[in-house]
């Protein structure tokens, strides 16, 4: 039983992560079709100016908020500069271009950082809380309380605010959405600033746990974009479950099979499920007159 | 209040719209009427600034808007009610009718929903459902409630008539008439000449690009050339 909770812990705030990371990967996807694997780079952006920032003498807290701010600018560029241009291009065409950016990226963190893993000191401490006979650390209830504030701050801000609805809109009918008024060019900034945030709010997260080095980034993206998909792409709730339930797989699938084939074990199970559900568990089939 | 000076218009190297010239006043019902393919689309999605323009100006209100941004022309208040309905079809109706008024941000919803739902009580029975799952003749009725909710001085209506049934045609026809006399000012294309001409103060026809006649729309009708060639007569 303690075995069992343990495992559970460590698998829901690894995959409050990988939701976070979904979470970036669905609000862009919704905006402009884009599936953007430099989501991962918002992540390793986070927690490496953090590290950095801090190491600086800056108190964590205005580390992590620097660290936040320099990945939205990050975001933004990736919008204006690579995205943009290309606007008329096919998806697949804009996907390429943003694997190259992650790439390009990654190595740029490689040079303006280093090549080393570092960590952040724990939020509130180190002294794990004992609940059942599982070990829990504090920096997990950070995780889940920020997935959470996170989760029901974007539910707000797509159900009850206009702008929100603008950007549903847009997702939903670009040319529609332009003829209304709607200036689709800040929707797509506007996506990519706050997928860019919420990737590096994750990172400064999962720091003091995980440890982070420029190519963090790679794992996180691929990662959370099973969990978009296991989820349903495009689909937020779905993406918030589908992360949950990748970390709870991989947890287990390394306490009880063998930690050597957790990520495995993790993949087989989303195969299994997208072979049966293509659309994922909670993807659209919507119907649509015309 | 629209001067429309020259303008040409394509999709590469096809020219659909070869300098054309057209006016709208203050509180006309201006038509313009074609076959497909003949431009009329394209013109109207010039006029909102969805498609580029190769050539010659729009005016509107005496300024120059031919460089503006799609949102720019809104903030104007022209609205268009695209060909082919193009609702946002995931999402309810009130929400689709609350995103008309984005150009206000909002303001002055709650008003602008009460006069929309009474032109169209369909809407507001249906007030929460999605937009996608309605039929043809309620998406043409929520676009128009979704261009209303704008305020519009100006209206473009794309083909309003296309695919609906005959008495759902003269519930539309007879709502832009109610438009008017709320003072907006409408610009009306369509395919179906005889409906649009019946209720438009003056008409156009577009033949391939260019514009073949003009003149007042009692006289369009009783034109021997728009008899033969758009009105089946």
């Amino acid at each position: 039983m303690a075995d069992f909770l343990q495992f559970a812990f460590s698998g829901l705030t690894v995959g409050a992560i990988y939701a976070l990371v979904a979470l970036g990967f669905t609000i862009i996807y919704n905006a402009s079709d884009v599936v953007n694997f430099a989501q991962g780079e918002f992540v390793m952006i986070g927690g490496m100016v953090t590290v950095f920032a801090y190491a600086a003498g800056l108190p964590l807290p205005v580390a992590a908020l620097l660290a936040v701010i320099v990945a939205v600018f990050v975001g933004l560029a990736l919008e204006w500069l690579a995205i943009e241009p290309a606007r008329d291009a096919p998806p697949v065409t804009l996907i390429i271009i943003t694997i190259g950016a992650s790439i390009f990226l990654r190595g740029l963190a490689q040079v303006v950082f280093d090549k080393q893993f570092h960590s952040l000191p724990a939020f509130s401490g180190d002294e794990p809380i004992r609940i059942g006979g599982a070990a829990l650390l504090p920096q997990s209830f950070w995780v889940l309380g920020s997935a959470i504030v996170i989760f029901l701050a974007l539910y707000a801000f797509f159900n009850h605010t206009l702008t929100g609805k603008a950007v549903l809109a847009t997702a939903a009918n670009r040319f529609a959405a332009r003829l209304v008024g709607i200036n689709t060019t800040f929707v797509m900034a506007l996506s990519f600033a706050v997928s860019a945030a919420i990737g590096a709010i994750a990172g400064v997260l999962v720091t003091p746990i995980t440890l982070t080095s420029y190519d963090v980034g790679t794992l996180l993206a691929l990662k959370g974009f099973a969990s978009a998909m296991l989820g349903g792409m495009g689909n937020p709730i779905g993406a918030v479950i589908g992360g949950l339930l990748v970390g709870l797989l991989e947890a287990f699938g390394a306490g009880y099979i063998n930690s050597e084939y957790k990520d495995a074990i993790a993949f087989l199970v989303i195969l299994g499920v997208l072979f049966v559900m293509p659309q994922g568990l909670f993807g659209r089939s919507h119907t649509e007159r015309v | 209040m629209l001067t429309i000076e020259n303008l040409t218009s394509g999709y590469g190297r096809i020219e659909a719209v070869k300098g054309v010239d057209i006016h709208v006043e203050k509180g006309e019902i201006v038509t313009l009427v074609g076959a497909n393919g003949a431009g009329k689309t394209t013109l109207l999605r010039a006029i909102s600034g969805v498609q580029p323009i190769t050539g010659g100006r729009i005016l509107f209100e005496g300024e120059d808007i031919s460089r503006l941004k799609p949102h720019q022309r809104v903030a104007r208040a022209i609205a268009q009610v695209p060909e082919g309905r193009q609702v946002f079809g995931p999402l309810t109706i009130e929400d689709n009718l609350r995103l008309g008024a984005y150009r206000r941000n909002g303001k002055n919803s709650a008003r602008y929903l009460e006069r929309i739902y009474s032109i169209f009580p369909v809407l507001k029975a249906r007030r929460n459902s999605i937009a996608g799952g309605l039929s043809g003749g309620q998406q043409q009725m929520l676009a128009i409630g979704r261009a209303l909710m704008s305020g519009p001085k100006l209206l473009l209506l794309d083909e309003p008539s296309m695919g609906l049934a005959p008495i759902l045609v003269d519930q539309i026809l007879e709502a832009v008439k109610v438009m008017r006399a709320e003072g907006a000012t409408v610009f009306l294309v369509e395919q179906n000449a005889f409906a649009a001409l019946s209720i438009a103060d003056r008409g156009y026809v577009i033949e391939t690009g260019k514009i073949a006649f003009s003149g007042n729309a009692r006289d369009l009708l009783e034109d021997e050339r728009v008899k033969s060639a758009y009105l089946g007569l």
